[in-house]
Order: structure tokens, then sequence, then C-alpha cells
């Protein structure tokens, strides 16, 4: 019997400031993780992989992780996806930076 | 210092022109990910977790404040205010834009560094001992002979796709501070029963996935053999490293799976060939940078002001105690800096104290800086008489920390918070040991000891040498920390011993004090060290702290 399916959602690295970016449903890509689309079906998910990894002028190293549903939008799970969510624990740099302003 | 000559410029002014074409010719879309990805590693860019990463080089960990000041325009202008210090003597900026890295290559450049070689399969920065040129017990300075190395492989047509990264370091000194043991060459300078100085060769040491101590395949090389005697070993690692298992690929391995006999005949053989191709051109040139290396005007001057000081001052006399080290001139001093203040990150550098050490130096210090690989900034030549003042700055600038040596004088790899490859942080957990322990007050009690903490099982941050090693590791999705004890990476190299299952985040720091607390009690007497007491009464003391202990949480 296959496994069950882990939600996933697409992200990347944008290619100029190498800033962790999400795919979007309406194909935008945003620095939020909670605004990403959240992918429940394996077949759409390899898809939307797809449209990612073309999109080589604007992002580096698409690939899926998983992700589970939120109060406010998709939530990460694996500690490595938490992390990138907000940047290093040791400055308030990276995402944290920009959410401070 | 070496300075560059009409060739070194040239060449790393054509590599930065190279890389801004293709810079923008990524950013236009003539160039693919895939096209790209070996250019910008071949100029020491990578994609890290949050950002690009720039690893520049430090030559053998040697810099002078008009270097030190350039990194810190760097830092300020286009990262954010600070650089890292690593491992391997060089310093890495975390945030770099891409569009910005071909302006910040031409600055680099301007005060002769540059990145190439801190990536890719080929032979990477060449490291040295720290005190090299000042320290009492040195035999000569191996930082004229790390230069030809450095010169030699630099673009070298043949070593430009090894198997695997290649490394290589050296010391003049019979103390290795270098690590020589654990890299894939080691080169420990020595003398023949002729006295004349040459070196021990050592091949295939490393830590990483399969952590060995190299091989001895040369008790005494003659200084004039060594280019061609290390050819021989790279064009022998070249032919016959394995290119079909990325792990299996690094010379320990080739070592390992021929024999060290085999090896070094196969080593001779080559060098037997090779030798009559440099005839004696090497020589020429080392003598050339040898004039370059030539050691300062050391001054003789009175040091009454340090010894009042030291009577007079407590915080002086124990940042003396801990951060000074022996001089091979009279009156002189080796200050070490520590990057290490108690829940500071590791190796970092503010863009401030980065130009406060270049004032240092420059006033104080014969305008010469060390990197060393245990992640602190060094000022080889100052007087005694200047220490009391440099102390005062240092404080000022929150750069006095005495703990060199100590069990707060952390090594720690960047981890999971910067690194693409991590399983695990290691900045946290070394910020938070140091400042358990300063809140203990208890390191100088403990005396020395070193603590080296890893992300990953790449092991940059040295934990399999570590008297206490930590690994971070990823188990089924949660951070979990393995402990290695008896690590050493002197001359007395040893690879430490796993204690058992690992440890959750939250329980790692707690495990470390007990593993502390039981050597405070089984130790003979306050002068025996930790790994002297770990030898003397082996692992099991600490064992039953770590694992018997009421309360113990095995989150393996």
């Amino acid at each position: 019997m296959s496994r069950p399916f882990i939600p996933k959602v697409v992200t990347a690295n944008a290619l100029l400031e190498g800033d962790v970016v999400y795919l979007t449903a309406d194909d935008r890509w945003t620095r939020h993780h909670h605004e990403a689309e959240l992918i429940e079906d394996e077949a759409h998910g390899q898809l939307r992989l797809i449209f990612a990894t073309a999109q080589k002028g604007v992002v580096v190293g698409a690939y899926l992780a998983d992700a589970r549903p939120g109060a406010n939008g998709p939530e990460p799970i694996h500690f490595r996806e938490v992390f990138r969510t907000r940047g290093p624990s040791n400055y308030r740099h990276g995402k944290q930076e920009v959410a401070a302003r | 210092m070496y300075r560059y000559n009409d060739f070194d410029e040239a060449f790393v002014r054509t590599r930065v022109a190279q890389f801004s074409q293709q810079v923008a010719r990524r950013i236009d879309g003539s160039l693919t990910e895939d096209e790209f990805r070996p250019l910008r590693l071949m100029n020491g860019l990578y994609l890290q977790l949050h950002a690009y990463m720039l690893r520049v080089a430090i030559p053998y960990g040697t810099l002078d404040s008009r270097k030190m000041r350039q990194l810190a325009m760097i830092a300020e202008r286009w990262d954010k205010g600070y650089g890292h210090f690593t491992t391997r003597q060089n310093i890495q900026f975390n945030w770099p834009k891409l569009q910005d890295v071909p302006e910040i290559l031409s600055a680099l450049a301007d005060v002769e560094m540059h990145a190439i070689q801190t990536s890719g399969n080929c032979v990477r920065n060449v490291t040295a001992d720290h005190f090299a040129g000042a320290a009492a017990d040195e035999i000569e300075d191996p930082r004229p002979v790390a230069e030809l190395l450095r010169q030699w492989s630099t673009d070298h047509p043949e070593f430009q796709f090894l198997p695997r990264k290649f490394k290589i370091a050296i010391t003049g000194s019979p103390n290795d501070r270098a690590v020589t043991k654990a890299h894939d060459i080691g080169l420990r300078m020595v003398r023949n029963e002729a006295g004349e100085p040459g070196f021990e060769v050592i091949v295939g040491g490393g830590l990483g996935r399969t952590p060995m101590i190299g091989h001895v395949v040369r008790e005494f090389l003659p200084k004039a053999d060594l280019l061609p005697y290390v050819e021989a070993i790279l064009s022998i690692y070249n032919e016959l490293g394995r290119r079909d298992n990325k792990f299996k690929a690094r010379i320990k391995i080739l070592v390992h799976e021929t024999g060290r006999d085999e090896i070094a005949r196969l080593v001779e053989e080559r060098f037997e060939e090779t030798r009559a191709e440099f005839a004696g051109t090497d020589q020429a040139l080392l003598a050339e940078i040898e004039r370059a290396f030539a050691p300062p005007a050391f001054r003789v001057a009175p040091t009454d002001a340090f010894d009042a000081f030291y009577k007079a001052d407590p915080v002086f006399r124990a940042w003396a105690d801990t951060n000074l080290a022996p001089h091979r001139a009279e009156g002189y001093a080796i200050v070490t800096i520590s990057l290490k203040a108690h829940g500071a990150t590791p190796g970092d550098a503010t863009a401030e104290q980065m130009r406060l050490i270049a004032d240092l130096a420059e006033t104080h210090g014969h305008d010469e800086i060390r990197i060393s690989h245990e992640q602190n900034v060094i000022l080889p030549h100052v007087h005694k008489s200047d220490l009391p003042a440099i102390h005062a700055a240092l404080s000022r600038a929150g750069l006095a920390t005495a703990n060199v040596g100590l069990i707060s004088d952390i090594i720690a790899c960047p981890g999971m918070d910067y690194c693409a490859l991590a399983t695990a942080r290691s900045i946290p957990v070394a910020q938070e040991i140091a400042t358990r322990f300063e809140d203990l007050k208890l390191e100088h009690e403990i005396g020395p000891l070193k603590l080296k903490i890893s992300g990953c099982i790449n092991a940059c941050g040295h934990h399999h040498v570590g008297h206490i090693g930590i690994l971070g590791l990823d188990r089924a999705g949660v951070e979990n920390y393995q402990i290695t004890l008896g690590g050493d990476h002197t001359e007395t190299a040893a690879i430490g011993e796993k204690t058992g299952p690992g440890f959750a985040y939250d329980e790692i720091v707690p495990a470390i004090e007990r593993i502390v607390r039981a050597y405070l009690e089984v130790r003979s007497e306050p002068a025996e060290t930790f790994l002297e007491t770990l030898r003397r009464v082996g692992h099991g003391p600490f064992k039953a702290a770590l694992y018997d202990a009421e309360g113990t949480k095995d989150a393996a």
C-alpha cells in the first residue's frame, strides 16, 4: 500500500537576492510561507515543480517541501523549513530583519 | 608579507572581469543555473540556506591592516556589517547579493585578495600555524612555503578537477597548531640529524564522514624537494583517486584502500620522475618569496609597564595568562584576540571590530594579523610594553574575553543557521554552552579544554578532534546531538570516540555540563587536564555521567 501523500509547498531561492521564496496559487513568488499554495495532490505537485523549475531567470533550486495546513495558511513541518521561514538563530537577519522594519 | 607581482595582479583582475561577465549573463538569462553554478563556485560564491555566501581566501591566515580594513568595508557596504572567520582561515560573507559580487571581488583585488579556489575539487586555501613567524618553538616560518604552494596550485591545469577537494596544512613548529594530521597533506617542519630543516610529510588525514589520521609517507623531506614531492602526491591522487563515489573520493580513502606503503612507493616513484622538471626554478621563486616574509625589525625596550600592570590588575593578568603565547623575540608576545565572547557567534567580527584590530596591528603589531583555524584573530608581534594599551582598547570593543583554549573558546561551523548542507544548528549550541559555563564561573577552574561543534557529518567544526566533540544530526525530523570524547588536533592527534546515543537540542548543554562535572570529580589534581584525565580513567565515568544520571532524556 502506498504511503499517503504529505502536502507540499514549492520553495526556492530568489536568483538576485538568494532569499527563500514560495510559489503561490496564482503563480507569484512570495517571501511568506503562509501565502504559498498548499499542494495536496502528488501529480499537481510535480506540475507545479516543473512550472517553478522553468523560471530560471527568477529563482534557483526549486523543490517540494512538506507542509501542513494552519490557521493562516500552510505551515512548515521539518525544522529546516521552519528555519528557512525566519532566518538564522544568532541575528535578526534575513526574513526577521525585513519583518522588523 | 608577500605582495602581488604583475602576474598575480593581472591574473586576479582577469578573473574578476570574467566573473563579472558571467554574472551579467546569468542575470540576463544567457546562462542557466546549471551552467552558472560551476562558474560561481570557482569564484567562491555559494547559495546557502537564506542567501548567497561568498568565501574569501586568507592564504595561510595572514593579513595586514589594509586587507582587514577592506574586509570591514565590504562587510558594511555589501553585507550586514560583519564577517565570519572559518576553520580554514577564510572569511565568509553571509548576505551578498548576486549582482554585487563582481564589485566585491574587485574590491578584494584592490588589496591583493580573491575568492579563487575556495570551492571546487581543487587545492583549497593552504593553511598554516597561526603563530607562524612568531612562535618561540618554531624551527622556521612556514609561510614562504605555503605561499609557494599557493602560487603553484592556483589554476594548476592538472589539478583543477581532482576527484575531490584537497587541503594542505603546514607548520614550522614541532607543536602542531595547524591540525596537520587531519589534512589531505600535512607538512610538519622537522630537523634531520645534520640539523637541516625539512618536512615530515603526512598524507591521507581528514575528518568528515570517514575521519582518519594521516600517515607519514616521508619522515624527512629536504625543503628543496617539497614542490616536486607534493606534485607527485597530487598526481598519484588525481590518477588513482575514486571518482565513482563522492563519499569515497578523498585521498584518505585511497590511502586506506591502497595501503600506506604502496602509496608511499607510488609517490616516491612519481617523485623521481617529477623532480627533474622543477630544476631549481621553484627554489629561485622560494628565495624571492622568503625575502617578502623577512621578520619585522623587533624593537628592544623595557617591559616594566607590562610587569607593573600584570601585578596590579587582575583582569589584565587573567587575560595575559590566557590569551598570550611565547614569542621568539625578547620582550615580545603573541596576542590571541578571542572572537568567542560568551554568548557571541564563534568566529564573527563586526566591521568596527575588524577596523580596531587593523588599527592595533598598525600601531602596536608591525602591521601583521593572523586568523587561526580556531576562529580567533592573532596579533603575532606585540611588544609587551604595548599590551596594557591593547588590552584596554580590546576591552572597549568587547574583544578582551580571557578564554583562549578554555571551554568557551569553541569552534563551531555555521550549521543549519546558514549552511545548506547542515543537518542541525551549531551556533546556538555553542552560544548556550559558553553562556552556561560563564554563569557557573567554572571555565578557568576547568582549564584547557577543546570543545568543537559541527552541524553535519562533513565536520567543518572539527568535532572529531575536539576533546569534547558535538555532531548535530537530523534524527526523525528533530535536531539531535552526538557526543565524542578524546579527540586531539595536535601532534598527538586522535579521533574522538562516540559516547552513545545522542541528545535532543534542549538536553545537549546539560549533558556537556555533566561531562565537565565528572571531570572535575575524577581528575587527580587541578593541573591534570581534561584530556589527560580521560586518557587515564577512560570513558567510563563520563558515560556514567551522561547516561546514568536521573532524568536523562535519550532522544536518539
